[in-house]
C-alpha cells in the first residue's frame, strides 16, 4: 500500500510567470485578495462590488487594502441589495468591465438569484453569442463556523444546475490564488464558492503560477482501495479520514473536484476503474446535489469497473441545524470512514 | 367616469395637477402651468420633427394591429400590442442621442424603430425562432426586450454605472457624452429589481432616465394596486427629480425627456418620468380586457387618443390633408411589408441549442452536442 500525497504543482517551465512564482505561506482570504489584486493590476476593466468591501475589506476581510490601492472607482461599496449588486454587475459586463461580486454569505445569494438564473445566465445565448458575461459572483459558503441560520449553507448545487454558468471551489490558499484570476479572465460567468471554514488555516501559494484549467479536477492523495471526492472544505475532511483508513490498512484516493460545473471526470473515472469503489461527499444536501450527479455519471460511464454502489455522504436534507449540533450534521472523516467501510464490504 | 377612478389620488384630473402636457386632448397647444420649463425644448423642433412625430406613431399603430392578426393566424406565439402608447414612446425615443442607450421593457417597438432596428426583429423573438432578436450596438444602441419585469432597471443602471466609470457622460460635451434610458411599467414599477434600481441610481448619480409607462393595467390588475401615491412621486423618497407626464402628449413626452436626458449626460444625475397612457388593447394576445375593464373607462381613454390628438394640433398648424394620407399609405405598406417578411422567417438551425451558451468551451455541451448530431444522423437515409 502507498499513501503519497499530492503536492501543489510546480510551477509549469514554460510559462512566462514560472520564474517570478515566489513561495509564500498564505491564509486562503489572503490568497484570494493576492490573486483578485493581480487581476486588478493585469486588466483595467476589473472592479470589485459588494457589501463592505471597502474600508472594511468585507466582513471575512477578503478585499482588504484593495480601495485604498485602486480607488473606488474599481472597488464599489454597493448598497445592501444583491439583485441590485448582481443586476448592475450584468450592465457593467455589458459596458466591457469585469466585475466580481462578493456575496456576504451563502444565505444572502438568494436575493440575487434570479438575476442570477434568469439573467447573467442566460445573457450570452440570448444575445447569440454577441456579448459576453464576464462576471465572478464570490460566495463564501459551508459549515464549521458555528453560526448563525443563512450564514453556513452550501448552496452550489442550485448553481450548478444552472446552464451559463460556471461552478468552481477551491480547497486551500493557493488553488484559491490562481482560480480566482483564471475566474476573472473567463469570459463566462464563474460562481466562486469560497469555503470559509478554510479561510483562515495557511498554506503554500506560489505567486505569480498561473495554476491549470478553472476545470480540472485533480487527486490530492493517491490509493488504490476507495475513491473518494469532495470539494472545497470537504477536501481537509477526507484528507483526515485518509490519514485515519491508512492506520487501518485501507489505502483511499482522495479527488478534490475543485470544478463543479462542469465536472472534470477524467481523473475520477480512472480513479474508479483502479479502485472499483466510489464514495461522494459534501456538506450540502445529499438529495438532487453535485454528489448525486457524480453518483449517476460514474455509474454511467464506468459501470463494469465499480464493485459496489456509489455512496453518498452529505449533509442531511434539512435546514442547517442549530450551530449547537452542527458536528452532527456535518460530514465528519469518521462519517466518510463509515461510508468506505460500506462501499468496501461489497467486495 | 371620472379621472379618479383611474388615479386613486386624482392628480390626473385635478386642476392643480403637476402633470406636464403640452396640448389638450383636443390637439390644442395649451401647455399646463408645469409645462414651462419643458417649453424651450419645443422650440428647436422642425417641422420634419412634427412630421416625423406623427407618421411613427401611425406606422406603428398599423404595424401593430397587422402583428396582432398575425398571432391570431398562428403566425407568432404572442403578441404585445403597444396600441395607445405610441405618444409617450415616440416623444421619448426622439430626445435620446445616437449616442445613447435604450433599455427596453417588451412592448417599446416602435422606439426600436426610431433607434435603428428593424421591427421585423421583434416578430423574430415573438415567432419563437430567437431568443433575442438584434444586435443592439448594430441598431441605435436598443438593447433586447427582457421578459422577466424590471430586470432591466438593474441592467440599465450598471451599463450607465459603467458610463461614468469609462468617462464617456458628463464631460461637458452634449454630442458625444452618454446617457441610458430605460423603460419599465406601473406593474414592473412594484418589482424589488425597481427599487434597488433607483437606490443604486441615486447613490451613483448614474446617467440615466427612467421612464414609466403608466397604462393604468398590469394584466388585469389596476395601477391601484401597485400603488397608493402617483408614481412619479417615489422619484423623491429614492432621491432624485420625478416628473409626471400626459403620456399621450407627444410633445410634452419628449420635451421632458430631452430634458431629463440632457440633465443625465451633463452629469446631473437620474430622474424618473411617469408617462399617464393606456394600453388600449389586451396585454397580450392571450388576455381579455373585457374580463375586468370597464367599458366607459376604455372609452375615456380612446377620447385621449394619442395619434387623433396629435393629427388635430397639425391640422391646426395647417398641415395638408395629402402629406396625412401618404402617412396612412406608408403605414398600411409598411404593415404589408413587415407581415410578408414575417411569413418569411425561417428557424435556426438546431445547433442554436448548444451555440452560445458558454463563451469558452463546455465539456458537458461539447458532449450533449456532439450526442444529438449522432442521434440525428442515425435517421437519415443509409443509416441503421
Amino acid at each position: 500500500m502507498t499513501d503519497t500525497t499530492v503536492r501543489p504543482p510546480a510551477p509549469t517551465p514554460t510559462s512566462p510567470d514560472a520564474q517570478a512564482a515566489a513561495s509564500v505561506t498564505l491564509p486562503m482570504t489572503k490568497a484570494l485578495n493576492a490573486g483578485m489584486r493581480q487581476a486588478m493590476l493585469d486588466d483595467p476593466k476589473v472592479l470589485l462590488m459588494g457589501e463592505d468591501i471597502g474600508p472594511l475589506g468585507g466582513v471575512f476581510r477578503v478585499t482588504e487594502g484593495l480601495i485604498a490601492e485602486f480607488g473606488d472607482k474599481r472597488v464599489l461599496d454597493t448598497p445592501l441589495a444583491e439583485s441590485g449588486i448582481i443586476g448592475t454587475a450584468i450592465g457593467l459586463a455589458m459596458r466591457g468591465f469585469r466585475p466580481v461580486c462578493e456575496i456576504q454569505f451563502d444565505g444572502f445569494v438568494f436575493p440575487g438569484f434570479d438575476q442570477i438564473t434568469s439573467q447573467l445566465a442566460r445573457m450570452r445565448n440570448r444575445h447569440e453569442g454577441g456579448l459576453i458575461m464576464p462576471v465572478v459572483i464570490r460566495i463564501p459558503y459551508g459549515g464549521h463556523i458555528g453560526s448563525i441560520e443563512h450564514h453556513q449553507e452550501s448552496p452550489e448545487a442550485y448553481f450548478a444546475h444552472t446552464p451559463g454558468l460556471r461552478v468552481v471551489s477551491p480547497s486551500n490558499p493557493h488553488d484559491a490564488y490562481w482560480m480566482m484570476q483564471q475566474a476573472i479572465r473567463s469570459d463566462d460567468p464563474v460562481i466562486f464558492f469560497e469555503p470559509k471554514s478554510r479561510y483562515w488555516p495557511k498554506g503554500e501559494v506560489l505567486l505569480g503560477e498561473s495554476g491549470t484549467s478553472l476545470h480540472e479536477s485533480k487527486v490530492v492523495r493517491v490509493g488504490t482501495d476507495v475513491t473518494v471526492t469532495g470539494h472545497g472544505a470537504m477536501v481537509s475532511v477526507l484528507l483526515q479520514a485518509a490519514d485515519l483508513a491508512a492506520a487501518e490498512g485501507i489505502s483511499m484516493e482522495v479527488i478534490d473536484l475543485r470544478s463543479l460545473s462542469p465536472i472534470d471526470y477524467d481523473p475520477i473515472l480512472e480513479s474508479v476503474q483502479k479502485t472499483g469503489h466510489l464514495v461522494v461527499a459534501q456538506e450540502a444536501a445529499g438529495f438532487v446535489s453535485v454528489g448525486s450527479e457524480i453518483a449517476a455519471t460514474v455509474a454511467e460511464k464506468a459501470f463494469y469497473s465499480l464493485e459496489a454502489p456509489v455512496l453518498r455522504v452529505s449533509g442531511f436534507d434539512t435546514p442547517f441545524p442549530p450551530a449547537a449540533v452542527e458536528t452532527h450534521f456535518l460530514p465528519s472523516p469518521d462519517r466518510v470512514l463509515e461510508a468506505v467501510d460500506r462501499s468496501l464490504a461489497y467486495s | 367616469m371620472t379621472a379618479q377612478t383611474i388615479d386613486p389620488t386624482g392628480q390626473y384630473n385635478a386642476a392643480t395637477s403637476p402633470t406636464v402636457s403640452m396640448l389638450t386632448p383636443a390637439g390644442r397647444m395649451e401647455p399646463s402651468e408645469s409645462a414651462a420649463e419643458f417649453l424651450p425644448y419645443l422650440e428647436a423642433l422642425t417641422e420634419e420633427d412634427y412630421r416625423r412625430f406623427y407618421r411613427d406613431m401611425v406606422v406603428v399603430r398599423k404595424f401593430d394591429t397587422e402583428a396582432a392578426n398575425l398571432q391570431r393566424q398562428g403566425q407568432l406565439a404572442l403578441w404585445v400590442p403597444s396600441h395607445g402608447q405610441e405618444a409617450a414612446q415616440v416623444g421619448s425615443a426622439y430626445a435620446t442621442r445616437p449616442q445613447d442607450h435604450v433599455f427596453p421593457s417588451y412592448r417599446e417597438h416602435v422606439v426600436g424603430m426610431i433607434r435603428g432596428l428593424d421591427v421585423v426583429d421583434v416578430l423574430r423573438m415573438l415567432r419563437g425562432v430567437t431568443l433575442g432578436g438584434w444586435k443592439p450596438e448594430e441598431h441605435g444602441n436598443f438593447h433586447l426586450y427582457t421578459l422577466v419585469l424590471a430586470s432591466q432597471t438593474l441592467h440599465a443602471t450598471g451599463y450607465a454605472m459603467g458610463m461614468q466609470l469609462d468617462g464617456s457622460t458628463a464631460t461637458g460635451t452634449p454630442e458625444t457624452d452618454q446617457a441610458v434610458i430605460v423603460y419599465y411599467g406601473d406593474g414592473a414599477s412594484s418589482q424589488g429589481d425597481a427599487s434597488e434600481a433607483l437606490v443604486f441610481a441615486a447613490s451613483y448619480q448614474s446617467p440615466q432616465v427612467f421612464f414609466l409607462q403608466n397604462n393604468q393595467w398590469a394584466i388585469s390588475v389596476p395601477v391601484s394596486r401597485q400603488s397608493r401615491t402617483p408614481l412619479y412621486l417615489r422619484a423623491g423618497g429614492f432621491g432624485m427629480p420625478g416628473t409626471q407626464i400626459d403620456g399621450n402628449d407627444v410633445l410634452a413626452s419628449y420635451a421632458v425627456t430631452r430634458k431629463s436626458m440632457d440633465d443625465a449626460r451633463a452629469g446631473r444625475g437620474p430622474s424618473l418620468i411617469e408617462a399617464l397612457t393606456y394600453r388600449v388593447g389586451a396585454h397580450t394576445t392571450a388576455d381579455d380586457p373585457t374580463k375586468y375593464r370597464d367599458p366607459d373607462e376604455l372609452a375615456y381613454w380612446v377620447a385621449r387618443d394619442p395619434i387623433v390628438r396629435f393629427r388635430s394640433y397639425l391640422q391646426g398648424r395647417g398641415i395638408e390633408q395629402q402629406f396625412l394620407d401618404a402617412v396612412d399609405e406608408e403605414a398600411a405598406d409598411f404593415a404589408a411589408d413587415a407581415r410578408r417578411r414575417a411569413l418569411e422567417i425561417t428557424g435556426p438551425q438546431r445547433s442554436v441549442i448548444f451555440d452560445n451558451v458558454y463563451a469558452e468551451p463546455h465539456a458537458l455541451v461539447a458532449e450533449q452536442r456532439a450526442w444529438l448530431e449522432r442521434y440525428e444522423a442515425s435517421f437519415e437515409e443509409g443509416s441503421h
